[in-house]
């Protein structure tokens, strides 16, 4: 028997153009909770899917009790007795409780030669395991129905029914109230009870402190090192996940900014555990970096100014003018212009030509007499306007799925420069680009800041806002928790207000 | 707070309501339309329908679709009717044939909609061509293949008549007699929607049909075989479409290779009015029967009071998308 339950060796995992796992070591003892942290990108995420045989690692080694296993598949996971509970939880929304429970594993009885569903054992199995975790669920409600905390104990009651000797947890109590959490807390101990492992991830720092036994750290894919939890204090957690050098650059920025070209007064979403109360302004040529952790509705924010998302209180004023943004057509008719976070998902149209990609946005500055579209122009002004932004592509009529992130994501700048914006609103512009195209991305927005074009930039790499933003307003759980000036700010700062609101 | 249950309460039970004013509006207009004969007519209309819209009711709830039911329901009714002509029939199908029993051309029928089935199934589950294109090359092929059937001499694309009186009586036939008597072809309607609902409600394979539609991630990572999930239910989908054309040749005492067309969209209309999901993972025995049934009412019903025949298929049309409408507000995501 060894001393760890769970051992990860040096493991390694290389994407195109980027290190995600570097050597990462974690080693989980049974029947304590082991807290996994790094900022946004550091490879956390990573390393579960590996652990699931998503991703299979380039190197490294995993043992179980000692021994050598190899993971290819969740099924594979699963059968180990290691268990994940998602951020996002997947669940069959239509059906109950306890057929999501025994999925792909009912209790059957014999009816003649049939072998039908045995719904009473079922009820009373899964009746069972509620009252052995003293969870408060009912087996036949529509889990569809249900909060999201309780969709999360049903699926905690389903890892102890598979006999889950590890369980991993993301994030999971981003969407919990103070009580709920309190009551995650107990089946988790009851958990370390049974000699269960739970690996924890998540942002807050004191609830790290409170539940965690140890906690590894990663940083840029590498790992830090484990300590004992009552080694460690909030400053010491921050300094360990931030402390790095800068490596990337960031090119100098000549922007001056100017008037008050956008003003949002107590903006509120409809829904209450997004953004609320959120007041800010943006100065022309400004560029304003939005700070914070993944679920702090900083992309639910932007997108509400741009029309996608309901409002249900407070104004915005573009050039001290009232305005009311029900759709994205009304966004672009007051020039405003938003590059999303999905560059795949809402961003390009993968089987359509650069050319096309570029002016999809602006297709009624082309249409000629009978409603055609001018041709000549069309290409012209996507000619040039690739070229402004040297877009590395064979030809204009190239596919757009054929091009670099980096080079895709130029494309949309030059889509939306064509409608002539005055305020570009930039979610995550360089998520998945490799690090010589974010030097050139940084160009771009740096330029456009200068062109008096007023920027506001969502990033979760720390980094990048400190090196490109004027003023950095951080958001915390829909709040806003500060803004700080983008040239002494420091990441220390921004990481305290980032978790400013968090129990 | 009562207003919003009463709300709730509509919204989950709209196609029954509809269903029952339709039956109001008819009587009232017509009070003779509330009768033993009426409703034997309406069951006896249904019943066919039922098992068809049963059997698309499998494919739509894992997300799918079926488009070649109404041609499999033509293929069988034509395989069982050439089999199970009289002796002395003037142009028989095959002119030496002699005396089968009747259960062999029944269950071949339903086999070879089965056969059907498992290859819309294979198609779908092995090549992942979507349901939609799958099952329209598969209607466009088995249509082929029925006509080729059908042209055979010594028939020669005759229409086929001449059916033995044991396997029309099936058709026509009935428990009792006058008025309170019930159709074998409704009685047999009745036991298939049982045995569906105990396969949708009590096995493993239709949770596991609710599982695939509802999240196919979810179910594969519960560690269910979706293939062969798929191919099951596209199969047993198959052979309901068997066992109706069997019974609508019986019905009608003949087939053409004409059979079925379009059944196959009359069959997905029940189910959508009927609540059944086309994204996959709702509906229930229930739900299919009373769509069925708002159907056969519109048609019957709409006939007995003398509506023009175009303007109940306008009404049809309407009823398709308000049904649908409406439902579709209980899944409407917000953000």
């Amino acid at each position: 028997m060894s001393e760890f339950l769970l051992e990860m060796r040096q493991i390694t995992k290389e994407f195109p153009g980027v290190k995600a796992l570097d050597q990462v070591d974690l080693k989980v003892r049974p029947g304590t909770v082991h807290a996994l942290m790094g900022e946004n990108g550091a490879g956390k995420s990573t390393l579960m899917k590996c652990l699931f045989g998503i991703y299979k690692p380039d190197e490294g080694e995993i043992y179980l009790n000692g021994q050598k296993v190899v993971i290819n598949n969740s099924k594979d996971a699963l059968q180990y007795g290691i268990s994940m509970i998602h951020q996002e939880l997947h669940p069959v929304p239509h059906r109950n409780v306890m057929e999501n429970m025994w999925l792909g594993r009912f209790p059957l009885k014999k009816f003649g030669p049939f072998s039908l569903i045995d719904d009473q054992k079922m009820y009373q199995d899964t009746q069972q395991l509620f009252q052995s975790l003293q969870m408060d669920l009912e087996p036949k409600t529509i889990v569809g129905s249900m909060s999201v905390s309780k969709v999360q104990a049903m699926e905690i009651a389903k890892a102890v029914s598979y006999n889950a000797k590890v369980i991993v947890m993301d994030e999971p109590t981003s969407s919990l109230t103070e009580n709920e959490v309190e009551h995650l807390f107990q089946i988790i101990n009851e958990m370390k009870r049974r000699g269960v492992a739970v690996i924890y991830i998540s942002h807050k720092m004191e609830e790290i402190l409170q539940i965690s036994d140890e906690v590894t750290i990663m940083r840029d894919g590498k790992y830090i090192g484990t300590w004992a939890a009552s080694e460690l204090t909030t400053d010491l957690i921050i300094a360990r996940m931030v402390g790095r050098d800068l490596t990337n650059r960031y090119p100098e920025r000549t922007n001056q900014p100017g008037k008050t070209v956008l003003r949002v007064e107590h903006l509120s979403s409809s829904f209450e555990k997004s953004f609320q109360d959120v007041s800010f302004e943006l100065r022309q040529g400004e560029i304003l970096g939005v700070g914070g952790l993944v679920g702090a509705q900083r992309t639910e924010l932007i997108e509400a100014l741009f029309g996608l998302r309901s409002i249900a209180s407070g104004n915005i004023y573009l050039n001290d003018q009232l305005v009311k943004i029900k759709s994205p057509v009304t966004a672009i008719k007051h020039k405003l212009a938003l590059l999303t976070e999905e560059r795949r998902v809402t961003g390009v149209f993968p089987m359509l030509s650069v050319m096309e990609n570029t002016v999809i946005a602006n297709l009624y500055r082309y249409i000629k007499p009978y409603k055609l579209l001018d041709e000549k122009k069309r290409k012209e002004d996507a000619a040039s306007s690739i070229a402004r932004l040297r877009v590395k592509t064979p030809s204009i009529n190239t596919l757009i799925k054929d091009l670099s992130g980096g080079n895709q994501q130029k494309v949309l700048f030059a889509r939306w420069l064509l409608t002539e914006p005055e305020i570009l609103l930039l979610d995550e512009p360089t998520r998945g680009i490799d690090v010589g195209a974010k030097f050139e991305i940084y160009s771009i927005i740096a330029e456009l800041a200068k062109q008096g074009k007023s920027i506001i930039m969502i990033s979760s790499e720390m980094p990048e806002l400190l090196g490109m933003s004027d003023r950095i307003m951080v958001m915390c759980e829909g709040r806003l928790s500060g803004v700080v000036d983008g040239r002494v700010a420091t990441q220390e700062e921004i990481i305290r207000l980032a978790t400013r609101f968090m129990s | 707070m009562d207003l919003k249950r009463l709300k709730s309460f509509l919204s989950q039970n709209a196609i029954y309501l509809v269903l029952f004013v339709l039956i109001a509006a008819i009587a009232i207009t017509d009070s003779r339309f509330f009768s033993i004969v009426c409703l034997r007519d309406i069951l006896l209309q249904s019943a066919t329908r039922v098992i068809i819209a049963l059997g698309a009711a499998f494919v739509l709830i894992t997300a799918g679709t079926d488009l070649s039911s109404g041609r499999m329901v033509g293929f069988a009714a034509v395989i069982s009717a050439s089999m199970l002509q009289i002796p002395d029939y003037a142009c028989r199908f095959f002119p030496n044939l002699p005396q089968i029993p009747l259960w062999i051309p029944i269950l071949l029928s339903i086999l070879v909609g089965l056969l059907f089935g498992l290859i819309n199934g294979c198609i779908v589950a092995r090549f992942s061509v979507p349901p939609f294109i799958a099952t329209l090359g598969t209607m466009v092929i088995i249509y082929g293949i029925n006509s080729i059937y059908f042209s055979l001499p010594p028939n020669n694309s005759q229409p086929i008549g001449g059916l033995r009186p044991d396997f029309t009586n099936l058709g026509s036939g009935a428990i009792g007699t006058g008025e309170y008597s019930l159709p074998y072809i409704v009685l047999i309607a009745i036991a298939v929607a049982a045995i569906v609902w105990v396969v949708f409600n009590k096995t493993q394979l239709g949770k596991n049909m609710y599982a695939i539609g509802g999240n196919v991630n979810a179910a594969k990572v519960s560690g269910i075989n979706v293939s062969r999930n798929l191919l099951y239910i596209y199969a047993i989908a198959g052979a309901l479409y068997g066992l109706a054309g069997v019974l609508e040749a019986a019905r009608t005492g003949g087939a053409t290779n004409n059979y079925g067309n379009m059944y196959e969209l009359d069959a997905i209309a029940a189910c959508v009015v009927g609540g059944v999901s086309t994204a996959g993972g709702i509906g229930t025995v229930a739900g299919v029967l009373a769509g069925v049934l708002i159907f056969s009412v519109i048609n019957y019903g709409l006939t007995f009071i003398g509506v023009n025949p175009y303007w109940q298929l306008i009404i049809k049309g309407l009823i398709i998308i308000i049904a649908v409408a409406f439902d579709i507000r209980k899944y409407l995501a917000k953000r």
